[in-house]
């Protein structure tokens, strides 16, 4: 039945397409109904704020064969994560690649602490990028590193390709038919403002790859494997596509 | 958006697309998954007993249009003076389609102050919910809400 | 781990009306869904919630599978004096959380 919604919204000729005016530009939050952005904007009654306490505790906890904590080189993560995950994904420049915030605690724990790596989408890694990522509620997003123009470039091309049974592409939902209906749902701008966000359809908080994943499904096509360079280059492209707004996280959506 | 003729004429499409989409999605939420209205009904006169249920002073705010029915937030408020000769003592919330009849219920006296509470409740489907409170008095009197549940564009699973 | 938030004024005056919210970590599986292997995911909810003011309860709250993940409840009651808020949530396979806040009553 979605898939006939689905095939009955590409029916209609594509007058244009292109990317959104910076002007209408905007955050997903806006359109979600009063109670939800209620529910994302006091951390009493977000229940992202569990993860976002337990990140704060594995912040300080000491990890691997170095005895070392994430606190033990980053001090207060208050003030020396403030604005970093605004900044993510990163080019790093030790390896030559380009990190999202996953890959780049993963990368700490196995260079730094001497801990395994932890999984994608492990309670663990999310509450550590959720704490990470509080530290810049407020922060503009900001890339602006020249050396993440190739992968922002192969993120722009996977975004545009047309994949999947159903034949579609992000940009044909999220450029061309964002705020439009899909069924009973906006179609969203797909800002990556609020990542991990708490997801009511997961009932549990989750990664943008996992959401990416998700879409992908959607489009019945077949989805990345967690932590690959595909994943990372949306990522890096989506932040680049909605510099300037505020960073959200952890958001919640429907 | 740019509003040239072409680009409204394209909204006009796709709108009436999405409505037909929203249609089916109607459509099968009013299939008869099951008889929990009359299940509903028999909670009701277990909460009740012999005693009248008249409608009016509870209000049950509900969003008409739900995003996603795994958490809706909810307010019951009840209209009462919450004295210690005139309060409200209990709050039952039901509804009539998912798996089961009873969704939550509150007790309280007077010492609770405001006769309103507030929490997050799953539907499982389009339906009526409706709130029973009871009196300090003996006397029971409703409120309800009709709700329409959506579902995501876009599942994780399939 | 993070089990609870509670928010509970620290300071009021006597007969103030104090909105008390809570949010607690929890699941809420229904007992109704099947999980990845075909298997149904067996009931596990929170029952009850009571909260009791210097000792004597003062709100009592029964949940049902039909209340949402990470359950929130928020009331209110009257600030009558100073002391300690107990707050506990009783449910399935022994679930058992107890928490408290203190208040001033001037």
């Amino acid at each position: 039945m979605r898939a006939l919604a689905l095939a009955l919204l590409l029916v209609a000729p594509l007058a244009q397409a292109g990317e959104i005016p910076a002007a209408e530009r905007r955050s997903d939050t806006v359109t979600m109904s009063a109670e939800l952005r209620a529910m994302q904007a006091d951390d009493m009654a977000n229940p992202a704020s569990f993860w976002a306490l337990d990140g704060q505790t594995l912040w300080d906890a000491k990890a691997g064969t170095s005895g070392k904590s994430c606190a033990d080189c980053h001090g207060d993560a208050q003030a020396s994560m403030k604005g970093v995950a605004a900044r993510y994904p990163a080019f790093d420049g030790a390896t030559g690649r380009v990190l999202d915030l996953e890959a780049r605690i993963n990368q700490c724990r196995t260079d730094r602490q001497g801990a395994p790596p932890l999984a994608m989408e492990s309670r663990e890694l999310l509450d550590l990028t959720t704490y990470v990522g509080l530290q810049s509620r407020g922060a503009p997003i900001s890339s602006s590193d020249p050396r993440l123009a190739p992968a922002i470039e192969t993120g722009r091309q996977l975004f545009s390709a047309r994949q999947g049974q159903l034949n579609l592409s992000c940009a044909i939902c999220h450029d061309d038919n964002w705020g439009r209906k899909l069924g009973g749902a906006t179609v969203p701008q797909a800002h990556p403002t609020g990542y991990p966000i708490y997801r009511l359809e997961w009932q549990s908080v989750g990664s943008l790859q996992r959401r990416l994943r998700n879409c992908m499904v959607g489009m019945r096509a077949e989805p990345y494997p967690f932590g690959s360079d595909a994943y990372i280059a949306l990522e890096a492209f989506l932040m680049f596509r909605a510099k300037g707004l505020p960073m959200e996280t952890p958001a919640v959506r429907p | 958006m740019s509003q040239t003729p072409t680009n409204l004429t394209r909204r006009a499409a796709l709108t009436g697309a999405a409505a037909t989409g929203a249609g089916l999605l109607v459509l099968r939420s009013v299939a008869p998954a099951s008889a929990t209205p009359e299940a509903m009904r028999a909670v009701m006169r277990t909460i009740v007993g012999d005693a009248p249920l008249r409608k009016g002073r509870v209000q049950l705010d509900l969003p008409p249009l739900v995003e996603n029915g795994n958490t809706v937030p909810m307010t019951v408020t009840v209209d009462s003076p919450m004295t210690a000769r005139d309060h409200v003592t209990a709050i039952h919330v039901l509804n009539e389609k998912n798996p089961q009849p009873y969704v939550v219920s509150v007790h309280m006296n007077h010492r609770a102050g405001a006769p309103h509470f507030s929490t997050r409740i799953k539907l499982g489907d389009t339906q009526r919910v409706i709130a029973i409170a009871r009196m300090s008095d003996g006397s029971f009197w409703s409120g309800e809400q009709d709700v329409i549940v959506t579902i995501a564009a876009c599942l994780e699973n399939f | 781990m993070a089990r609870a938030l509670i928010n509970v004024p620290p300071k009021a005056k006597v007969g103030d009306i104090i909105e008390i919210k809570t949010l607690v970590s929890h699941p809420m599986e229904t007992g109704y869904r099947v999980g990845l292997g075909g298997e149904i995911l067996p009931r596990n909810i929170i029952q009850t919630f009571t909260c009791a003011y210097n000792g004597e309860e003062i709100y009592r709250a029964e949940f049902s599978p039909a209340v949402a993940a990470n359950p929130y409840l928020a009331f209110h009651t009257l600030a009558m004096e100073t002391g300690t808020l107990e707050f506990r949530w009783t449910g399935d396979n022994d679930f058992l959380l107890v928490e408290t806040a203190s208040i001033t009553v001037e």
